[in-house]
């Protein structure tokens, strides 16, 4: 033992030293499984915050007359929504799921620069810290207290850099820690989508930064001319918040998706090519967000191919085109997905001429319903720049960001029910998963859906409105907030019982997994594999199986 | 368990090169967005009919042009780094890495010297809180890429000579500043 070694017989003397350094152990870990967890950990703490902040707004407007916060609260609160439904929802459960699953997707030992993903973890959660301390002190988007406004601005800088930091550690690990024999077009589906997460985050993320250094500056210093101190942070930043930026944060959601539809109806993937481009296709949404633009507006006019006289076939073609770009062909990309599943879900005979029964697991309930949501909430996005519709500067907008954050929220904890075994050794039960996916979406549907609705009747996104009939519409949002908490505090719940259980029930391949990770033990080991795998195919345990049961059928 | 053959350790895939690389995508990134919003002001004040460039200020082209000239010298030193750590020799990777330090630092000089002679403040209106603001990252990012030079020299003059990963991926870095620097130098000090 060297002098700087810690004993283990003075940690061990007593209870209070054997939790101090298990915590520590915990928070100085680089094993990516750990990072993950606290990342999800954290993340689905910062959900219930975000959904509580939901609650309050959307009961400020069941009474659209009156209101009992001032003005200035009301901004701080949307500030915290929009806050808390990206940088409290979506990017730390993705983040989470992809730095604790993916090596293990690999069959690699370890992700690639960890102590750079857990950086990643410490400035995003200091970032979050601070970003909700300024928000509450009156900073934030429009907020009055300046030294808030700045130390607002310095944790958004914070966050952005911790989210580049995961973004080169995901894609780092994609690239150079793949098992022998793993091509780029062998690895699984979810690793693949945290690569153009990954990829996504390096690219969006150094954009945001570059930004709230200018706002930081300009209003630091005082000048407050360039970027109109606190009243210009949403206009030269709001594209984080909104679509179709937010598509990128659900990637890894729709990977989850993607992952689970061979293992639950137990058939390969044919043309897994399809769906590679699928999934690259929601990651053209990252340049939406390198344009630094919160709407690409279009034209309508009636019928879209209608060009009235004098009208520039030229010019209709340029308002068009952004939109099509950054709001269609990510719905083409997750469109591809949904004909995936109708393909698997076909009913087929095995070869000894036995109907292939699906299974269906709770995992892949959660990530069959987040995929819907975000695939509505993309619907809802490109509808929403149509000029003619009217529907901006009302509730719709944000009816669009509930449905993908909500959604992509309901996919991470598909992906956390399927691979807990591998993360906690323990498997949920499917009883108990099943009816909690229908509550959360049921949930979703009603926080998002009614202001669909509400925003063709014009309802402003503001805390007040003059028709008293739109009040339904925001007791049915209430009602659907109030569900995902019930849904979100039963998921925290369930896990928590099965990671404190005493129980050792870790079964290894739980679920007739097909890729590497389900080759190791549950929990899966410090260093993941004993031996590192040799991989001959997109699915390798499959083949495993596939040759063990053709050998004692034989 | 099923159980799948193990196979043989896997091949080194530069790891930190991968990364270093993706560190530079993500630095272009950062300027390149804060060049795009730069243009985005200038091209807006001088359609209102304005000047840019405040009166009084006036743009030190000489510290400038050294600046961009000196780049390319460093990107030779970093490299020749590269070059004489796979010949083993040790004593042209010391020199050409304190080279490249030596150069980064006349380079954070220059622009300090700048500073002093534009006769603009970080409070005085738009002009000079976005220049501070654009110039003071790429003088971050200058002393990153002087920190990563340290990290480099020490770790060879420790005795880790065969890990030339590390020389590649410092090179990287000075080959993305330059080009970073290359934009800067153009949009701001050129069509001011």
């Amino acid at each position: 033992m060297t002098t700087i070694d810690s004993n283990p017989d003075v940690v061990g003397d007593s209870a209070i030293g054997r939790v101090l350094a298990a915590n520590v152990d915990w928070l100085t870990s680089s094993d990516h499984k750990k990072i993950g967890r606290l990342f999800i950990g954290a993340g689905l703490l910062a959900m219930l915050g975000t959904v509580v902040v939901n609650l309050l707004i959307a009961f400020e407007r069941i009474d659209g007359a009156t209101a009992a916060l001032d003005s200035d609260s009301w901004t701080q609160l949307v500030g915290s929504q929009r806050i808390g439904l990206i940088f409290g929802i979506a990017l730390p459960l993705t983040a989470g799921l992809a730095i604790a699953v993916t090596p293990l997707q690999l069959g690699a030992r370890a992700l690639a620069f960890p102590r750079l993903a857990a950086s990643g973890l410490y400035l995003w959660l200091g970032g979050f810290v601070l970003s909700v301390f300024s928000l509450v002190n009156n900073g934030g988007f429009g907020g009055g207290d300046a030294n808030m406004v700045d130390l607002f601005l310095a944790s958004l800088g914070l966050m952005a850099l911790g989210f580049t930091a995961v973004g080169v550690s995901l894609v780092t690990s994609v690239l150079t820690t793949r098992a022998p024999g793993m091509t780029m077009r062998r690895v699984p589906f979810f690793a693949f989508s945290s690569f153009v997460y990954g990829l996504g985050l390096v690219l969006v993320m150094p954009v945001l930064f570059g930004a709230a250094i200018y706002l930081f500056v300009d209003h630091r210093s005082g000048a407050r001319e360039a970027f109109s101190g606190n009243q210009g942070i949403a206009t030269w930043i709001g594209w984080m918040f909104t679509q179709p930026t937010s598509f990128l944060f659900a990637i890894p959601a729709l990977g989850v998706f993607a992952e689970l539809l061979p293992t639950s109806f137990r058939k390969r993937t044919p043309m897994r090519g399809i769906v590679f481009a699928g999934l690259g296709l929601v990651g053209v949404s990252a340049l939406a967000a390198v344009t630094q633009q919160a709407r690409f507006d279009v034209p309508w006019r009636g019928s879209q191919l209608f060009i009235a006289d004098g009208e520039d076939f030229g010019s209709k073609l340029g308002d068009v085109a952004p939109w099509a770009l950054f709001h269609l062909l990510p719905i083409v990309g997750a469109g591809v997905l949904f004909l995936m599943m109708l393909f698997l879900a076909k009913p087929s005979k095995d070869e000894s001429g036995t109907t292939i029964k699906p299974n269906i697991t709770g995992g892949f309930v959660f990530a069959l319903f987040g995929f819907m949501m975000v695939l509505v909430g993309m619907h809802g996005s490109a509808i929403e720049p149509i000029t003619d519709l009217e529907l901006a500067g009302t509730v719709f907008g944000e009816a669009s960001l509930v449905y993908v954050t909500y959604g992509a929220a309901l996919g991470i904890l598909g992906g956390i029910a399927h691979w807990a075994p591998k993360l906690w050794g323990g498997t949920l039960d499917i009883k108990k998963l099943a009816p909690l996916a229908l509550l959360g979406v049921l949930g979703t549907v009603l926080a998002s859906f009614p202001h669909y609705i509400a925003g063709f009747l014009n309802q402003p996104g503001g805390l007040v409105y003059s028709d008293s009939d739109l009040a339904i519409w925001n007791i049915l949002v209430l009602v659907g907030h109030g569900l995902v908490l019930l849904t979100v505090l039963a998921f925290v719940g369930l896990l928590a019982q099965m990671a404190f259980s005493s129980s050792e029930d870790g079964v290894d391949d739980p679920f007739d997994g097909h890729t590497i990770e389900w080759a190791t033990t549950s929990p899966a080991p410090a260093g993941n594999f004993i031996d590192v795998p040799t991989v001959g195919s997109a699915e390798p345990l499959l083949d495993l199986k596939t040759a063990n049961d053709s050998g004692s059928a034989s | 368990m099923e159980s799948l053959p193990a196979g043989a350790a896997p091949a080194p895939r530069n790891q930190i090169v991968v990364g270093a690389t993706l560190g530079a995508v993500a630095m272009t990134m950062l300027t390149g967005a804060m060049l795009a919003i730069w243009a985005v002001k200038r091209s807006a004040t001088i359609e209102a009919g304005q000047n840019w460039l405040p009166s009084g200020v006036t743009i030190p082209e000489v510290p400038t042009n050294v600046m961009l000239i000196a780049f390319p010298a460093l990107c030779s030193f970093a490299q020749w780094a590269v070059w004489s750590s796979k010949r083993d020799d040790k004593a042209n990777t010391v020199f050409a890495l304190g080279s490249t330090a030596f150069v980064a630092l006349l380079i954070v000089n220059a622009q300090a010297f700048v500073y002093t002679q534009m006769n603009v403040g970080v409070s005085d209106g738009e002009y000079g809180s976005m220049f501070f603001a654009i110039t003071g990252t790429f003088l971050a990012l200058m002393v990153v890429g002087l920190l990563f030079t340290a990290v480099a020299a020490f770790r060879y003059l420790a005795g880790r000579t065969l890990d030339r990963q590390i020389l590649i991926a410092h090179a990287i870095f000075w080959y993305a500043m330059t080009a970073v620097y290359t934009a800067l130098w153009y949009l701001v000090y050129v069509t001011k």
